[in-house]
């Protein structure tokens, strides 16, 4: 059962110890922007979570194929085309542009889609689907992603990027749901004039960030347990 | 040029200190944060995105008349992306040890606000010598914020400004500011500031009248 411990694993990793949002500061713009209200908050949260696996699904699947360095697709090409064998083809310079066209167009139909067949998730969306481009959270799973197809000897397979994926994406919703909360209640506080809006918002996620340290170490907890419980 | 658009001195003051893309627009947060653990990183990283914002500026500038208005978006991301590549691939050349500290942040330059809006707002509707001078300016506000943060940051963390030492020896290093929830309170505190500052100012030349 090691891979079921890897994937849980990397899904705490994600989710909790190295947070996006309160460790790598990827999506802090709609972090500050969407928190007035717990129930949108956690609406972005849910709509971030499901882009981010259908574009971390759609970027594996290219980056394996097509991009990462020797992938199969390009040296089937090459060797048709009569290229010298010892030659490694590499792509991933375009990696990058590749991956903003896939999270646009994934935003793109992932919008007609709710549209259509969900009009009333759509309107409680609505707004923040398009947005959803812009917000690093997305191009950062990505690239990390990307990271861990660079290197031919331990390649992640699909369960992995995926886990690594909805666990950044469930990591947000938690942060962004939190600060949500904190924010609704510290409308009714005596804030100083200087500090309201985003000054007493970074502040309170410094705070929040300093909890998430907390966090640091639990993998190996986890690691025990499960191989206790899966023996 | 349409009348009523400010004119490329303007564009390049506005840029520095009363539109400055961090203390009053909140623009371009990701990076603000995730590099201003000390001065190298964050000024390797202003240099890199006042790269791409100039060069992505120039261009769109240059083909403001064949954009359409649903497929701008799309156009802005993909110039972007394009000279973000190049940015990087120059870093790695050039400066491998910092390119591998910045990590996926070079990358994330993509989808920083700051270039988008800047294209939006600027580059896609006026000529070449404005969307320069806007760049420029709007590049310098981004690495003044930047500096100043890091600054802080560094000081107080490390003892250390760009790498030499400035406190005295019996200073404790606070080991909270290298660490993320330092960027969050220091950029807090920091806006807090100047908004304090700005409070204060504009009191002042209300009292005047």
């Amino acid at each position: 059962m090691e891979t079921l411990t890897g994937l849980v694993l990397i899904f705490i990793s994600a989710a909790l110890i190295n947070n996006f949002v309160l460790h790598y500061f990827v999506g802090v713009c709609p972090f500050l922007g969407v928190s007035r209200k717990i129930g949108t908050a956690f609406g972005m949260g849910c709509a971030v979570t499901f882009v981010i696996s259908i574009a971390a699904l759609l970027s594996w699947t290219l980056t394996y194929f097509i991009l990462r360095p020797g992938a199969p697709l390009p040296s089937w090409v090459w060797a048709v085309a009569g290229g010298n064998p010892a030659t490694t083809v590499d792509l991933s310079v375009l990696s990058y542009i590749v991956y903003i066209f896939v999270i646009a167009s994934s935003v793109q139909f992932v919008e007609m889609y709710v549209r259509k067949f969900f009009p009333a998730l759509y309107k409680s969306f609505g707004v923040y689907l398009p947005l959803i481009t812009t917000n690093c959270a997305i191009l950062f799973a990505c690239l990390e992603i990307m990271k861990h197809l660079q290197d031919p000897m331990r390649l992640w397979g699909l369960h992995e990027a995926l886990a690594l994926a909805i666990g950044g994406g469930v990591g947000f919703t938690i942060a962004i749901s939190l600060m949500a909360g904190i924010r609704e209640d510290m409308d009714i506080c005596d804030v100083p004039k200087p500090l309201k809006g985003a000054g007493i918002a970074l502040i309170v996620a410094g705070i929040m960030a300093m909890a998430f340290m907390g966090f640091t170490g639990v993998q190996n907890g986890v690691e025990t347990a499960l191989s206790s419980l899966l023996r | 040029m349409t009348r009523g658009e400010p004119t490329a001195l303007e564009r390049f003051i506005n840029g520095i200190l009363p539109e400055n893309p961090v203390y009053r627009q909140l623009l371009g947060m990701c990076p603000v944060l995730a590099v201003t653990n000390g001065m190298k990183p964050a000024m390797t990283m202003a240099g890199a995105t006042a790269f791409v914002l100039i060069l992505a500026n120039i261009m769109i500038s240059l083909m403001r008349g064949l954009l359409k208005p649903h497929l701008r978006i799309l156009v802005f991301t993909l110039t972007i992306a394009t000279f973000v590549t190049i940015a990087d691939r120059l870093l790695a050349a050039y400066m491998y040890e910092m390119s591998k500290q910045l990590g996926p942040y070079v990358p994330l330059i993509i989808v920083n606000c700051l270039i988008i809006s800047r294209c939006e707002i600027c580059a896609s509707k006026q000529d070449v010598r404005v969307a320069v001078a806007d760049g420029v300016g709007m590049s310098l506000g981004f690495a003044l914020a930047l500096a100043s943060i890091a600054t802080v940051r560094e000081i107080l963390g490390s003892g250390t400004w760009l790498g030499l030492p400035v406190m005295p020896g019996f200073w404790p290093n606070w080991g909270i500011m290298v660490l993320p929830p330092g960027a969050f309170l220091t950029l807090g505190l920091l806006l807090g500031m100047v908004e304090w500052v700005n409070q204060a100012r504009a009191k002042k030349a209300g009292k005047r009248e």
